[in-house]
C-alpha cells in the first residue's frame, strides 16, 4: 500500500509539466508530436499508475489525479485536433470521447483507492458508466474535467458528447440491424476502440513518438489479456451463424493463440517494460526520485495482471506468484529502458497499424469512421473483402488471418486500455468483471477487506478465463475444420421450392415455381422471403455464376437438364401421371440445386445468387437452350475430352491431381452404373405396383363370384388389402427414384463441375505454360539483338521481356490459386458427398421402415379375416 | 364308416402321403412317394415318373370299375412339367415349377394324391393300391389310349358345351364354375406376375448390392473413406432388401400360389366332371328321342339302352351332387388353409424385415461424419 502511495505522487509532476503542453498541442499538435507523445508517455504512466495507483493510493494525491488525467485527456484531445484537420471529426471525437472516459474511469479508481473501503462505490460507478455509456461518460467527463477544464473541456465538451454518441453508435447500429446484434455489438466496441487507438497512432507514427506507441502498448497488456479474449470470444462462439463472423473467427482463434505467445511475451514483458522504463525514467529524472518505488510496485501489479489474464486462472496465488516474481524481473529490465524503448516502438508501430486497419475493416466495415485511419482502413477493407470471396483463405487468407492475429494482440490491447479506463462506453459488461477483478486484485493485496470483494469478482471473472481457455481449443482447428464450421452456416438459410404452377398455354407455357428462403444470414434484407421463378431463371443463375466462379476453379452445382419431352407433355397439358412425376421430379431437383448453391461458401456470396432469392423480377434469362438436355451433356463429353487430352500434354507436376481425376472418373463410371441398377430398380418396383394392382382387381372379381359369402368377403378384403400394398409398391418406387435415382443423376452432374474445374486448372497451367514459352522467345529475340547491337530495339525487346515476366509470374499465381482452390473444392466436394448420401440414405430407410410397418399392419388386419372364413 | 372300410381296403392313411423329392435323371423325373401303411408300422417308399401319375388318372375314371364314377370331380393332376424348356413355355404351369428343385410341384402331387385317397369313391381302386404300394412301377399301355381319349373327349366338348341342361342346380352350377374358372385362372396369372417381378425386383438388388460394393475405395483421405463406408452399410440395406424380396415371393409361391393354383385347376376338374355328365346327358336324351321314334321291333332294345343310360346319368347326378358339395367345402378349405398360412408367412417376414431395416437406420445414424 505504501509503495503505491507513493507511487501515485509522480505522476503529478509529469502531469504538471505537460499540463501546459497540451495546450500547445492543441495548436500545434501536427507540428508538435513530441510534445504529444510526453503527454501520452504520461498518459500511459497515469493510466498505468492511475488503475493501480488509484486502487492503492493515498486520499491526498487526488487532486493530482485529476491533474495528471487532465494531462492525458488534453494529449489525447490535442492529437484528435490535429488529426480532424487532416481527417475526420468522429475520430476525433471518438478520442476525446474515450479519452474523457479515461479520465472518468480514473477518477472513480482514484475514489475508490481514496477510501480503500469504498470499492464498492467504486464498482458501482463502473458499472454504471459501462452500461448508460453515454450519459454516464458526459457525466464523468463535465465532473472529471473539473479541474482541467481550461484546457481539456473545450475540446472535450463539444466533441465528446454529441459526436462520441455518433462514433459509438453508428457501428453499433449498423451493426445491430442484423440479426445477430449481440455478436456485432462486440465488434462494434471494438470499432470504437479501435478508432481511439488510431487517433493516438497517428500521432505517434507521425512524429514517430516511441513513448507514444508504448503508452498505449502498456495498458494494453496490462488489461488486454483477459478482456480481449472476452471480446474475441463471443464472436466466436456465434461465429457459426454469419460467414462475417467466420472471418472474424479465425482471426479471433489466432489471436487466441497469438495472445498466449505474443501478446504475453511480447506486450506483457517487453511493451510493460518499457512502459516502466519510460515511465521510470522519466518520471524518476523529472519528478522525485521516491517515485522509482512507487512505480516498480506499479510496473509490479501490471505485470501481474498482464500474466494472470492470460493465464485464465484467475485464483489469487498465481498472482500473488506472478507479483512476487515478475515484478522484480519486470522492474530490472524497465532500468534500462529508453534503448529498449526505441526498439519496442519500431516493433509495435507496425502490428499497431495492421492491426487497426484489420480490425476495424472487419468489424466497422465502414469507412466513415476511419477517416482518420485513411489509407489503412481501405486496406483492411479490401483484404476483408478478398478473404471470403476468394479463396484467400488457405494460403493468403492465412498469412491475413496471422497478421491480424499479431496485430490483433494489440488491437485488442489497445481496447482493453479503454476499457481499464472505462473510456469506451460500448464495451461489454462481461470485460468489467476482469477489470474490476484486477483491481481488486490489487487492493486486496493492500487491504484484506477488500478480498471479500475480490472474490466475489473472482467468480465473474473466471467466465472470461473459460472462455479463454475455450479460445485456445479452436486455436489446433486445420482448416479443413475451419472449412467444415463454415459448411454447416447453411443451415442458417433453408430454401425451398413449391408450388409448381403452369403459366401461359400451348407452346410458350411454363412452369413457375415459388421459391421460399427463410434465413438468418444478415445479407438479407428479411428473414423469409418469397419469389416466382421458372425453369430458365435457374439456368441463367447457372451460366452466371459458372461465368464469374468456375474460371477459378470453384465447383459450381449444375442445374437439372431441360427435358423438351417432359416439358412438352406438360405444356400439352396432359394430365397424366407422368407429367406430374416429372414436374415434381424437377422441383426437387431445382431445390436441391438451389441449395446446394447456398451451401457453398463463396457462391452464397455471389450477388447474382443474393438476387435470385430476393429480388421479385430478375431480367429473362437468354440463351439458356445452349446448356440444355443434350447440348449440355455435350459440353461435358467435350470438356473431358479436352481435359483427357491436357492430361497427356500436360506435365503433371502434382501427382494428387492426377490420382483425383482418375479417381472421379472411376467414380463417374461407377455412379453411372449405380443410377442404372436404381433405376432398373425403380422400374420393377413400378411394375409389382402395377401386378399388384391388376392382382388386387382379379381378387375381387373372383370374390364377387364366390358362393361362400366368408370366402368372398375375405377375397374382397384382400383385393382392398391389395389396392393399398400397390399404394405403398408405388410410394416405395417414388422414393427409390427421389432418394437414389436422383441423388446419384445430380452427382453425376456434379462429377460433370469437378472435372469442369480441373479443366479450368488445366486451361491455367496452359496459359502460364504458353507465357513462359512466349517469355523464352522474348528473351532469345533480346540475346539476337543483343548480339547484333541494336540498342533501339533493345530497350522494347527488355520492356517486353518484363512485361511478360509479368504475366508469367501473374499466370503462375493464378496456376497455384486454382489449383488450390481445385482441391479445396474436391475435398469439400467429396465431404459434401458423404454428407449428402448418409442424409438421403437415412431418409430412405425411414421411408422403408415406414413402408414395411404400414405392411405388417396390413397383415395384421388382414390375418383374422383369413381366419374366419369357415 | 364307410371311409374307414375303404381306407382299410387302401392300406395307407391319405394324409400320410407324401411326395418328398424329385430326382432328375436327364430328361425323365422320378417322384419318391412315401406313404404309411394303415397297419401302423413301415412306410412305403416307391419311386413313380410322371406318366405314372397319369397311368392313375385313367385307371380312377375307368367307367367300368365304379358306377356312376363320372360324377366325380377327380383331383386335378398337374401338366407335366418339361425340364430344359424355355421359361416362356413354363408359364402355363404357372408356380408348379418355379419353387426350387421342383418342391413345389411335388408339393402339388402330393395334394394330388391325398385328395384321390380322401376321395371315398375314387381310393377303392385296386390302382391306387398298386401305385402307393407295388416297387413295380404299373404299365403305361392303357395310359396312351386315354391320352386319345381325352382328346376326343375335348373335341366333343366344344360341341356340347352350351348344351341346356335339363336341372337347373346343375345349370347355375355350371355357369358359377364358368365364372369361377375364368377368375380364379387371371386371378393366379396375375399372382404369378407379381411373383415374378418381386423375383426380377430380387435379382435387381443383387446386382445394385453388387454394385455399389464396387465402388468402395480404398483410399486414406477422410472423406472417401466414410463414403465408402457408406456404400458398404447400403449395400447391407439392399441385401435385407434383396433377401426381404426373395422371402416375400417364396411366401407368395408356396402359400397363396399353390392355393390359388390348386383352386383354379379344381375348378378346372370340376368343369370337366360336369362336361362328362353333359355328355351323359346329351347321350340319355339322344337315346330317349331313340327310343320314343323307335319302330316296334327295336323299340325294346331301345328302350332298353335309354333305361341304361338314365340309369347311369341318374347315377352320375347323383354322385356329382354329392361331389360339388364336397368340391365346394374342400375348396374354401384349401383357400382359407392357403390365406392363412401366406398371411401369416408374410407377417413374420415383415417383421423380420423391419428389424432388419430399423437395424440399418440405427448404423447409419451411429455412423460419423
Amino acid at each position: 500500500m505504501a509503495t503505491s502511495s507513493e507511487r501515485s505522487p509522480p505522476p503529478f509532476p509529469d502531469s504538471e509539466d505537460q499540463e501546459p503542453e497540451p495546450e500547445e498541442v492543441g495548436d500545434h499538435d501536427s507540428d508538435d508530436g513530441e510534445d504529444i507523445f510526453l503527454g501520452s508517455d504520461d498518459l500511459l504512466e497515469t493510466k498505468m499508475a492511475s488503475i493501480p495507483v488509484g486502487d492503492a493510493p493515498a486520499k491526498t494525491q487526488s487532486d493530482p489525479f485529476c491533474d495528471l488525467f487532465s494531462e492525458p485527456l488534453m494529449e489525447s484531445a490535442g492529437a484528435p485536433k490535429a488529426q480532424m484537420d487532416f481527417t475526420e471529426k468522429p475520430a476525433s471525437e471518438m478520442t476525446i470521447g474515450s479519452t474523457q472516459d479515461v479520465i472518468e474511469v480514473k477518477r472513480d479508481i482514484a475514489k475508490a483507492p481514496e477510501v480503500v473501503t469504498d470499492a464498492a462505490t467504486g464498482l458501482s460507478e463502473r458499472d454504471i458508466i459501462s452500461k448508460p455509456r453515454l450519459d454516464v461518460e458526459r457525466k464523468p467527463g463535465k465532473e472529471s474535467t473539473a479541474p482541467m477544464v481550461d484546457v481539456l473541456m473545450e475540446p472535450a465538451s463539444k466533441t465528446s458528447t454529441a459526436p462520441m454518441v455518433d462514433v459509438l453508435m453508428e457501428p453499433a447500429s449498423k451493426t445491430s440491424t442484423a440479426p445477430m446484434v449481440d455478436v456485432l455489438m462486440e465488434p462494434a466496441s471494438k470499432s470504437s476502440t479501435a478508432p481511439m487507438v488510431d487517433v493516438l497512432m497517428e500521432p505517434a507514427s507521425k512524429s514517430s513518438t516511441a513513448p507514444m506507441v508504448d503508452v498505449l502498448m502498456e495498458p494494453a497488456s496490462k488489461s488486454s489479456t483477459a478482456p480481449m479474449v472476452d471480446v474475441f470470444m463471443e464472436p466466436a462462439g456465434k461465429s457459426s451463424t454469419a460467414p462475417m463472423v467466420d472471418v472474424l473467427m479465425e482471426p479471433a482463434s489466432k489471436s487466441s493463440t497469438a495472445l498466449k505467445g505474443d501478446s504475453i511475451s511480447k506486450p506483457s514483458s517487453t511493451s510493460v517494460v518499457d512502459l516502466l522504463c519510460e515511465p521510470s525514467s522519466d518520471n524518476v529524472k523529472e519528478s522525485k526520485p521516491d517515485i522509482l518505488d512507487p512505480l516498480a510496485d506499479v510496473i509490479q501489479t501490471a505485470p501481474g495482471r498482464n500474466a494472470k489474464a492470460p493465464f485464465a486462472a484467475v485464483t489469487e496465488e498465481p498472482t500473488r506468484d506472478l507479483f512476487d516474481d515478475t515484478p522484480s524481473n519486470l522492474f530490472a529490465k524497465s532500468q534500462p529502458s529508453k534503448p529498449a524503448k526505441h526498439l519496442q516502438t519500431s516493433i509495435f508501430d507496425d502490428p499497431d497499424e495492421d492491426l487497426f486497419g484489420e480490425h476495424l475493416g472487419d468489424a466497422l466495415k465502414k469507412p466513415q469512421n476511419d477517416a482518420s485511419k485513411g489509407e489503412a482502413a481501405p486496406v483492411a477493407k479490401a483484404r476483408h473483402v478478398r478473404g471470403p470471396l476468394t479463396d484467400n483463405h488457405k494460403e493468403e487468407g492465412t498469412d491475413i488471418f496471422t497478421e491480424g492475429s499479431v496485430t490483433s494482440h494489440p488491437s485488442a490491447v489497445n481496447r482493453v486500455v479503454p476499457a481499464n479506463s472505462k473510456t469506451n462506453g460500448v464495451q461489454s459488461d462481461e470485460e468489467e468483471p476482469d477489470i474490476f477483478s484486477e483491481a481488486t486484485v490489487e487492493l486486496s493485496l493492500d487491504s484484506p477487506r477488500n478480498d471479500r470483494k475480490r472474490k466475489e469478482v473472482a467468480n465473474p471473472s473466471a467466465p472470461p478465463a473459460a472462455v479463454a481457455a475455450n479460445v485456445t481449443k479452436p486455436q489446433p482447428l486445420t482448416l479443413e475444420e475451419l472449412e467444415e464450421e463454415e459448411s454447416e452456416d447453411k443451415f442458417e438459410l433453408n430454401i425451398s421450392i413449391t408450388n409448381p404452377e403452369k403459366v401461359g398455354d400451348g407452346m410458350n407455357a411454363y412452369m413457375a415455381y415459388k421459391v421460399s428462403t427463410q434465413t438468418t444470414l444478415p445479407m438479407f434484407r428479411m428473414k423469409s422471403f418469397t419469389v416466382r421463378r421458372r425453369f430458365s431463371d435457374f439456368l441463367g443463375l447457372y451460366e452466371k455464376l459458372s461465368d464469374k466462379h468456375a474460371q477459378s476453379g470453384y465447383i459450381v452445382p449444375p442445374p437439372p437438364e431441360k427435358s423438351i419431352m417432359g416439358m412438352t407433355k406438360v405444356k400439352v397439358g396432359k394430365e397424366d401421371n407422368s407429367s406430374a412425376e416429372f414436374v415434381e421430379k424437377r422441383r426437387a431437383a431445382l431445390e436441391r440445386y438451389l441449395q446446394r448453391v447456398v451451401c457453398h461458401p463463396s457462391l452464397l456470396q455471389d450477388p447474382d445468387v443474393r438476387e435470385f432469392l430476393e429480388r421479385d423480377d430478375i431480367p429473362r434469362a437468354h440463351s439458356t437452350q445452349a446448356l440444355s438436355g443434350a447440348g449440355f451433356l455435350k459440353m461435358i463429353n467435350r470438356a473431358t475430352d479436352a481435359v483427357s487430352k491436357m492430361t497427356i500434354k500436360m506435365n503433371e507436376s502434382d501427382v494428387w491431381f492426377e490420382d483425383k481425376l482418375c479417381e472421379v472418373e472411376a467414380e463417374d463410371q461407377q455412379l453411372r452404373k449405380l443410377h442404372i441398377m436404381v433405376e432398373s430398380l425403380v422400374g420393377h418396383r413400378k411394375e409389382l405396383s402395377v401386378n399388384t394392382a391388376g392382382f388386387a382387381k382379379s381378387v375381387a372379381m373372383l370374390g364377387s363370384s364366390e358362393d361362400n359369402t366368408a370366402l368372398s368377403r375375405a377375397l374382397s378384403q384382400l383385393a382392398e388389402v391389395e389396392d393399398k400394398m400397390e399404394q405403398l409398391h408405388q410410394d416405395q418406387a417414388t422414393n427409390d427414384s427421389f432418394c437414389f435415382a436422383e441423388l446419384l443423376a445430380d452427382y453425376i452432374r456434379l462429377l460433370g463441375s469437378v472435372r469442369a474445374s480441373f479443366d479450368q486448372r488445366m486451361k491455367s497451367w496452359q496459359r502460364w505454360q504458353d507465357a513462359q514459352n512466349i517469355l523464352q522467345k522474348k528473351r532469345e529475340t533480346e540475346a539476337k539483338l543483343l548480339w547484333a547491337n541494336k540498342p533501339d530495339k533493345l530497350q522494347q525487346a527488355k520492356d517486353e521481356i518484363n512485361e511478360w515476366e509479368a504475366k508469367v509470374t501473374q499466370y503462375e499465381k493464378d496456376f497455384d490459386r486454382v489449383s488450390s482452390t481445385v482441391r479445396k473444392e474436391v475435398l469439400r466436394f467429396e465431404k459434401e458427398k458423404a454428407r449428402d448420401f448418409k442424409k438421403q440414405i437415412i431418409k430412405y430407410l425411414e421411408s422403408l421402415l415406414q413402408s414395411q410397418q404400414q405392411l405388417i399392419k396390413y397383415w395384421e388386419a388382414f390375418l383374422p379375416e383369413a381366419k374366419a372364413i369357415a | 364308416m364307410m371311409e374307414e372300410d375303404r381306407d382299410g381296403l387302401l392300406g395307407v392313411t391319405a394324409h400320410t402321403i407324401r411326395v418328398t423329392e424329385a430326382v432328375r435323371d436327364g430328361d425323365s423325373l422320378t417322384f419318391i412317394v412315401i406313404s404309411q401303411k394303415l397297419s401302423g408300422s413301415g412306410e412305403y417308399h416307391v419311386a413313380r415318373t410322371h406318366e405314372d401319375f397319369q397311368w392313375l388318372q385313367e385307371c380312377l375314371f375307368n367307367p367300368e370299375e365304379v358306377p356312376g364314377i363320372l360324377g366325380v370331380i377327380s383331383p386335378p393332376l398337374p401338366a407335366k412339367p418339361h425340364l430344359n424348356a424355355p421359361t416362356k413355355d413354363l408359364k402355363p404351369l404357372g408356380f408348379l415349377v418355379m419353387g426350387k428343385d421342383l418342391g413345389t410341384y411335388c408339393k402339388v402331387l402330393e395334394i394330388y394324391l391325398q385328395q384321390v385317397a380322401a376321395n371315398t369313391r375314387l381310393s377303392k381302386n385296386k390302382c391306387l393300391e398298386n401305385f402307393l404300394t407295388s416297387p413295380e412301377a404299373p404299365g403305361h399301355q392303357r395310359v396312351r389310349k386315354s391320352i386319345f381319349n381325352r382328346l376326343s373327349q375335348a373335341m366333343e366338348g366344344l360341341r356340347k358345351e352350351g348344351h341346356k341342361d335339363v336341372d337347373s342346380f346343375f345349370q347355375t352350377e355350371r355357369d358359377n364354375n364358368f365364372t369361377l374358372t375364368g377368375f380364379s385362372k387371371t386371378a393366379t396369372e396375375r399372382f404369378v406376375d407379381v411373383v415374378l417381378t418381386e423375383q426380377k425386383l430380387a435379382v435387381a438388388c443383387g446386382h445394385l448390392s453388387t454394385c455399389l460394393h464396387l465402388c468402395v475405395e480404398q483410399r486414406d483421405d477422410h472423406a472417401a473413406q466414410a463414403f465408402s463406408k457408406i456404400c458398404v452399410k447400403l449395400s447391407g440395406v439392399v441385401d435385407s432388401m434383396q433377401k426381404n424380396f426373395e422371402n416375400v415371393s417364396e411366401n407368395n409361391l408356396s402359400t397363396l400360389g399353390l392355393g390359388l393354383d390348386l383352386e383354379t385347376r379344381y375348378h378346372e376338374a370340376e368343369k370337366e366332371m360336369l362336361f362328362r355328365r353333359t355328355c351323359k346327358l346329351v347321350e340319355l336324351e339322344t337315346a330317349s328321342r331313340n327310343a320314343e321314334r323307335a319302330k316296334p321291333i327295336k323299340k325294346a332294345a331301345m328302350d332298353d339302352l335309354k333305361m341304361k343310360s338314365e340309369k347311369e346319368f341318374d347315377q352320375i347326378s347323383g354322385v356329382a351332387k354329392q361331389e360339388i358339395a364336397r368340391f365346394h367345402s374342400v375348396h374354401v378349405m384349401l383357400l382359407r388353409q392357403a390365406l392363412i398360412l401366406w398371411c401369416e408367412k408374410q407377417l413374420v417376414t415383415a417383421r423380420e424385415t423391419f428389424t432388419c431395416y430399423s437395424q440399418h437406420l440405427q448404423a447409419f445414424r451411429d455412423l460419423g461424419e
